[in-house]
């Protein structure tokens, strides 16, 4: 029989420290949707993605109860609507109101691939579903929407960081009366994986299959939890703990998924290795780097605690899944982070030492809330920082800013559910990089792209 | 098919008897038993065969659930390969 003190740590991980399967998300390519008329584009979606994830609620819910662990989300990601757009042209904004209508009909938490892949360029639709996007996201409530403005092979697309600011703060104003929530689901990338199961940068990727299931683990409250026993161990034994947790906690991951796609029919995709905080007591990252020895996420050795969490928690998981991929890191969303949150109101995590642990984790600039009357060019700026690291590093990054429209310093936005509620952050705001970004074109791609 | 049933709480008369009780009712067999006090809790970890055609797995959790709350411990039903996945390469 299984070991009696294995049993009760598995229990306890699941009871009392927050260990959950994140999401469930189903990649449905839509490419055999495209048409010439968008209406009739519009019904092959909404056909297929009931078709192909009518059964998706229920199967997570089984095996929730199966296995006895919560299965948090249960989510689709879709083609990028963009590369349907190009074909059917017409309203993009029909096309995020048919996905909305879907996703509440099957019953998921949110829907992503509302989407355009602008790295090099922009091709035909990509314009139009970028501008349409605070419409989008103002009219619809689970769809979930993403922008590639640049990756190391191809560079920046400066043109597009610029329209971000603008759609950024568009999208603020547009959801102005429901706490800015647009700004929260559009997320703005480099180097954007294609198999990312976490909303909101969730997309099927082109090269992917007509339909795989992808799964996100969680569990910052677990890691924290195993650390917290051993207070004065070194950082070899803590880079050791961390790896194995992960390791069991991805193990759940691969388990899950593999019997979901069993159940459904489709084949298993990937676990992304991340750890993925919430609002609630005892399941945020930053106080896993305040269990290391920080008297506050935010001050100076936040950095490297950081690289050693993502690098032990990548390690471990590794070896237990057959497939790794998504995003796979320590995530930091300041406003679904109860110790980033602390952190940020006291002034000790400031947005530039947000953007430093963003070149050694997953993501990037993430649900972090900035004054509502900050410039479009700033935030467009902003991006195009996010977007170097990534560039240069061939990592991903992303920025999620949400200006707090009629808020600025000392205030808070309250999102409530898993996106948490953020402090407005001070930015620099007396220096102008308007020039810059005004300038357009394309930062070429570095060095690093040229591996051939 | 086997799944591993916790029980945890205080210690009373007859929580091995109606727990088992539970398991007949729903035509699933017990193959093991572990019990213990850890930290003044009573532990009882039972293994099961849930593999018969009669044995419903939703059912037997449910009736676990309801029996939770009637003596006012903590039960836990969960498939056996969550624990094999975690703690076996």
């Amino acid at each position: 029989m299984l070991n009696l003190g294995d049993i009760m740590e598995t229990i306890h991980m699941i009871q009392n420290e927050n260990l959950d399967i994140r999401t469930i998300t189903m990649g449905i390519s839509l490419l055999d949707c495209c048409d010439s008329d968008i209406d009739a584009s519009c019904k092959k979606v909404y056909d297929k993605i009931l078709r192909k994830a009518g059964n998706l609620v229920r199967v997570g819910e089984d095996i929730s109860q199966l296995y006895g662990i919560p299965i948090i989300n249960k989510r689709v990601s879709v083609t990028p609507i963009a590369m349907l757009l190009a074909a059917s042209g017409g309203d993009p904004v029909k096309y995020a109101r048919v996905l909305d209508q879907a996703g509440k009909e099957i019953g998921v938490n949110f829907i992503g691939g509302y989407s355009a892949l602008v790295h090099k360029g922009f091709s035909a639709g990509d314009l139009e579903l970028i501008r349409s996007i605070p419409q989008a996201l103002r009219e619809t409530d689970q769809v979930c929407s993403s922008v590639n403005v640049g990756t190391t092979k191809a560079g920046i697309n400066m043109d597009a960081v610029a329209l971000m600011g603008q759609v950024i703060t568009d999208a603020a104003r547009y959801t102005a009366d429901k706490n800015c929530i647009g700004p929260a689901k559009l997320v703005v990338f480099c180097n954007a994986p294609e198999d990312n199961p976490f909303m909101a940068g969730a997309f099927h990727g082109v090269g992917e299959p007509d339909c795989v299931l992808n799964v996100g683990v969680s569990g910052p409250g677990v890691v924290r939890a195993a650390l917290s026993k051993y207070p004065d161990a070194d950082l070899n034994r803590v880079a050791d703990i961390i790896k194995k947790t992960a390791f069991k906690i991805t193990r759940m991951g691969q388990l899950v998924g593999t019997e979901a796609s069993k159940r459904l029919d489709v084949p298993f995709g990937i676990v992304d290795l991340s750890l993925a905080p919430t609002p609630a007591v005892g399941d945020s990252v930053a106080h896993i780097l305040e269990e290391m020895g920080l008297e506050m996420c935010g001050t100076h050795g936040t950095t490297a605690a950081l690289a050693l969490l993502n690098d032990a928690v990548k390690k471990g998981g590794v070896m237990a899944s057959s497939n790794v991929g998504g995003l796979s890191g320590a995530f930091i969303p300041v406003s679904e982070d109860a110790g980033m949150i602390a952190a940020a109101q006291s002034g000790v995590l400031s947005i530039e030492k947000l953007e430093a642990m963003t070149s050694v984790c997953s993501v990037g600039l993430d649900m972090i809330v900035v004054p509502g009357d900050t410039k479009p060019e700033v935030i467009s700026a902003i991006i195009a920082d996010e977007a170097a690291i990534g560039m240069v590093n061939t990592k991903t990054t992303a920025v999620r800013i949400i200006p707090a429209i009629g808020k600025d310093i000392g205030d808070s936005l309250e999102f409530g559910g898993l996106l948490g509620s953020g402090p407005v952050m001070r930015l620099n705001k007396n220096e102008s990089p308007a020039k810059f970004i005004a300038r357009g074109g394309r930062i070429p791609a570095p060095m690093q792209s040229l591996k051939n | 098919m086997r799944a591993i049933v916790s029980v945890i709480g205080k210690d009373t008369f007859g929580i091995l008897a109606k727990v088992s009780a539970v398991c007949f009712e729903n035509r699933a067999n017990v193959v093991d038993v572990n019990q213990s006090i850890l930290q003044d809790m009573f532990v009882m970890v039972m293994m099961l065969d849930i593999s018969d055609k009669d044995c419903n797995f939703m059912h037997l959790r449910g009736d676990l659930e309801t029996l939770s709350d009637q003596i006012g411990m903590q039960i836990n039903i969960m498939h056996e390969d969550i624990f094999n996945s975690m703690h076996r390469i």
